[in-house]
């Protein structure tokens, strides 16, 4: 028994057994170029020379029995800031793919010791929560066939679209109408939104990327995809050019980014898609933005306002908050009355047992122009690890008591709700987002699925990457560091949002034909879902099927 | 599938000769059941007078007829015609049927004192109340209309068995608009208030096909809270009632049911002269667009009988006639039945922008296609 003493264990010793990703190397097929060392992006492995013994039989008592052998290899670090987040890097650059992390599935130790210094885990990504999530599990079961015929999803017409804006109830919309007076401003948009990632979060070329491709598809395809700002303004250029129309401007508690918007509104050339007042989010509620110094750059210090490198934490709630009557009431008018009531503005918040509440006080605001509930299986590119897991509220049965809230009152189609949280976080975006629509979303927001689809993000439910908050995005991403974000080929992600909306589309198709659907976006076509889960669908009050 | 046939003519005529035609077009139904609708009646055995209200239903035992008549009697309703059909209840396959009532009642005289619009809201609570009760007592009451001019017939069974049972062929009673349909709602379980054509308010339509979009739009019906917004044993009723909505809530004109039901696509709205409004009535009406392959026909109060198709065509009907009389079904062959005196190259099927539109003195029908204006306040 070797003595205690001689083996290095303190409280926070780890072994790689004790890490959730595990580099497994192949000293045979390693060629020793760096490359793996070179791009991890924490710096978790390091070439190094390490001696092992080579025993040997020998039979002549002059010579030693043992020899040692010195070689180059590759040696795992343990401690947390150098810990592998299994982004798998090293196994893209790799000639002779000799390298690449492997997932622990025992639970892993390293959780209890990243609080180094007292501080909390923070981080980016997603609510780590793997496998099928309720979206995955609603089928459309109710098929048309005999009773009438389905339709072509390949041949026949649809109407795909959506719109955003307060709707008049027909009554009051003919009355105005015909007296000449203000009817809200509503826009018809495809229901697929790319929510809100901001300028700061994402690095300019991702930025860039995703507009090229929105252009792209309202301009070329007719698809008219709108995508939301997020937090922390937009580029000059982009303020004062015709791209504006595909933009959903986002103002949230920290106001960043708005001195420079509210000075190019002379300029613009046409009004941005809306205005998204940004109240919470579902990856962190309660919380207010983030973006860690690692990502202030010049750029981006320039755009919001603020001296480069330092955090900028944005308030939980917005400093013009007493109650949510005037709060609502002064934001939403006061950026109506900034581009004279032709956009839409409408708030967002993260999904709560309060959602509510929220939606009855914008029933009554008259400028309200809709509602975004963001649920709890929502990303972020910066939160604390205990808001992103334990916080918020699933997006299904919070959008699904709002709209049969709407519907009791009769105002279904007067505020549209759009949801978010979780659409598509197993690869199922569609399929997410006619659930949620048929549930009695007018539309979905989307954001880790298009940084997953359009960019190659690297993020999974099980922690993997996930450092979306200190600006080493391995893909480029969401770093604003020139040297990452290069990477990333702006021409391509475009490439990759088109491909992305027109796959979406024939996929919606696919859905809608079989219903026998085709004129209009089956908001609230409850009929048509159910689930194996009597739980679940007596508390959505859909079909039990079994 | 339902099939449908409608005829409107200057000249009264019985129901029995829709029967035929719905007999003609037999290869396409499965001959569940018969719903009628009859407007502008005549009865041999009494000189009817257009303004008292029609009630018809059905009454399913003794008792319910009782009850029935004291609910009238108490609300002060004066029982002016009971019409006695020749009915042979053995014919019929159901047999809990005690009596078809079709009942002409004058209105109570204290009613004088309300305005037009007050009675009809009036005579609907009247109808709704009595429909109310037959639930509440086990379902021994059905009430299909109650409404000046209108009578309402359904009944499971072979259309023409049935008009055989209630002895339809006698000539007793006419009307110059007769609308049939030949199914029962087989989809979902026998329910006689599936059954069509359906009726609100003077308003009266049938549908053969199936709309999708039943449910988004019954829950906005319903949201209107509007009283008589109910019932929907069947995904049809919702056009009658998106009818009545648009004609007679939003007081447009009859052309607009097309443009809510059905509305253009935004790139033809933005080439329509009065695409502006149309898009703003577009999105107002938004839940009420159906969808799925639907023809609706339907008749007015004043006797105008309109026909449109769903925005895919799926569902053809023809019209065809002669100034006086023209009738409208879902096969040719129906209209064949009908009217087979006329000249058939003048026959239309009407595509999917299309309302035809059988005004009251049936001269010839007019032919709206969605891409012309219609008449709209100055402002519009």
């Amino acid at each position: 028994m070797v003595s205690i003493r001689s083996i290095p264990s303190t409280p926070g010793s780890l072994s790689i057994k004790d890490m959730p990703w595990i580099v497994e190397h192949n000293e045979s097929r390693c060629m020793l170029c760096g490359r793996c060392t070179a791009v991890c992006p924490t710096g978790a492995i390091k070439l190094q020379y390490m001696r092992k013994r080579m025993p040997k039989m020998v039979l002549n008592a002059s010579e030693r029995s043992n020899t040692f052998k010195i070689f180059v290899g590759i040696r795992q670090k343990t401690d947390v800031d150098h810990r592998c987040i299994g982004c798998g890097m090293c196994a893209y650059v790799c000639p002779n793919q000799a390298i690449g992390p492997v997932f622990n599935p025992i639970i892993d130790r390293l959780r209890y010791q990243s609080t180094k210094g007292g501080n909390a885990v923070k981080r980016g990504g997603r609510r780590n929560v793997p496998g099928p999530n309720l979206l995955d599990r609603i089928l459309f079961d109710r098929i048309s066939m005999l009773t009438d015929p389905a339709l072509d999803a390949g041949r026949h017409e649809f109407e795909l679209n959506t719109l955003l804006g307060r709707v008049l109830p027909p009554d009051e919309y003919i009355k105005r109408k015909l007296s000449g007076e203000w009817i809200p401003p509503v826009r018809e948009i495809f229901p697929f939104v790319i929510g809100s990632m901001s300028f700061g979060a994402l690095s300019p070329n991702m930025w860039l990327g995703l507009l090229q491709g929105v252009a792209y598809c309202n301009e070329v395809l007719g698809i008219p995809v709108v995508m939301a700002s997020g937090e922390g303004g937009c580029p000059p250029w982009i303020l004062k050019s015709k791209f504006l129309k595909y933009i959903i401007l986002q103002i949230a508690s920290g106001y960043f980014g708005w001195d420079e918007i509210i000075r190019a509104i002379p300029d613009m050339k046409c009004d941005p898609a809306a205005i998204e007042i940004k109240y919470g989010q579902g990856a962190k509620p309660g919380d207010g933005g983030l973006l860690m110094w690692f990502k202030v750059s010049e750029l981006i210090a320039r755009l919001r306002g603020v001296p480069e490198g330092v955090d900028l934490p944005s308030p939980p709630v917005h400093h013009t908050l007493y109650s949510i009557e005037e709060s609502i009431m002064k934001m939403i008018q006061s950026l109506s009355m900034a581009w004279d009531f032709r956009v839409p503005v409408y708030p967002k918040i993260s999904g709560s047992t309060s959602a509510k509440a929220v939606l009855n006080n914008i029933v009554r605001n008259p400028y309200a122009a809709g509602l975004l509930i963001d649920g709890v299986d929502g990303g972020t590119g910066a939160a604390y690890n205990v808001s992103m897991d334990a916080m918020g509220h699933p997006i299904a049965s919070n959008l699904r008591e709002c709209y049969l809230d709407l519907c009791a009152q009769g105002k279904q189609n007067e505020i549209p709700i759009f949801a978010a949280g979780g659409v598509g976080k197993n690869g199922n975006v569609t399929q997410n987002g006619m659930a949620l629509i048929m549930l009695g979303a007018s539309g979905v927001h989307l954001g880790k699925y298009i940084m997953q689809a359009a960019a190659g993000c690297l993020g999974d439910e099980n922690n993997r990457c996930n450092v979306c908050n200190i600006g080493i995005c391995p893909k480029g991403i969401t770093s604003q560091n020139p040297k990452l974000y290069r990477r990333l080929d702006p021409d391509k992600v475009a490439e990759r949002v088109v491909d992305t909306f027109k796959a979406i589309k024939t996929e919606m198709k696919k859905i809608m034909a079989p219903l026998g659907r085709s004129q209009s976006l089956p908001i609230g076509m409850s009929d048509a879902i159910g689930i194996e889960d009597k739980d679940v669908a007596d508390r959505l009050q859909i079909k039990y099927i079994c | 599938m339902c099939r449908l046939a409608l005829k409107t003519a200057n000249n009264p005529f019985s129901p029995y000769e829709i029967l035929r035609a719905m007999e003609a077009m037999q290869e396409g139904y499965d001959g569940s059941g018969l719903g009628l609708l009859l407007r502008g009646v005549e009865f041999t055995d009494f000189n009817y007078e257009a303004t008292h209200p029609i009630l018809s239903g059905i009454a399913h035992t003794r008792d319910a007829m009782k009850r029935l008549n004291k609910f009238m009697e108490a609300r002060g309703f004066v029982l002016k015609y009971d019409h006695e059909f020749d009915a042979d209840f053995s014919k019929i396959e159901a047999r809990d049927r005690f009596k078809y009532f079709v009942q002409v009642y004058k209105l109570p005289d204290s009613w004088a004192v309300h305005s037009e619009e007050e009675i009809e809201d009036k005579l609907t609570a009247t109808r709704l109340a009595i429909r109310r009760d037959g639930e509440e007592h086990g379902g021994d009451l059905t009430v299909f209309s109650f409404w000046p001019d209108v009578i309402m017939i359904k009944e499971v069974g072979w259309p023409l068995k049935v008009g055989n049972a209630l002895g339809l062929d006698s000539g007793r009673i006419k009307s110059r608009i007769c609308m049939a349909q030949g199914r029962q709602n087989t989809n979902y379980g026998i329910n006689l208030y599936a059954c069509h054509p359906f009726f609100i308010q003077g308003i009266g339509t049938m549908t053969n096909g199936e709309n999708t979009a039943f449910v988004p739009i019954r829950d906005w019906l319903t949201g209107r809270h509007y009283p008589a917004y109910m019932g929907y044993q069947s995904d049809s009723e919702v056009f009658t009632h998106i009818l009545h909505y648009v004609t007679r809530q939003l007081k447009l004109p009859l052309e607009a049911y097309k443009h809510v039901i059905t509305p253009l696509k935004t790139e033809e709205l933005q080439n329509h002269p009065q695409g502006d409004f149309l898009l703003g009535l577009r999105n107002a009406c938004r839940r009420l667009i159906i969808d799925g392959p639907n023809c609706v026909m339907g008749s007015l109060p004043d006797e105008t009988c309109i026909l449109v198709m769903d925005a895919k065509k799926l569902r053809p009907a023809t019209i065809g006639g002669k100034p006086g009389e023209w009738a409208m079904a879902s096969e040719m062959c129906g209209v064949d039945a009908m009217i087979p005196d006329r000249d058939r190259s003048l026959d239309f099927q009407p595509m999917r922008e299309h309302t035809v539109v059988v005004p009251p003195e049936r001269q010839e029908f007019k032919i709206w296609s969605q891409f012309d204006p219609f008449p709209l306040p100055q402002a519009a």
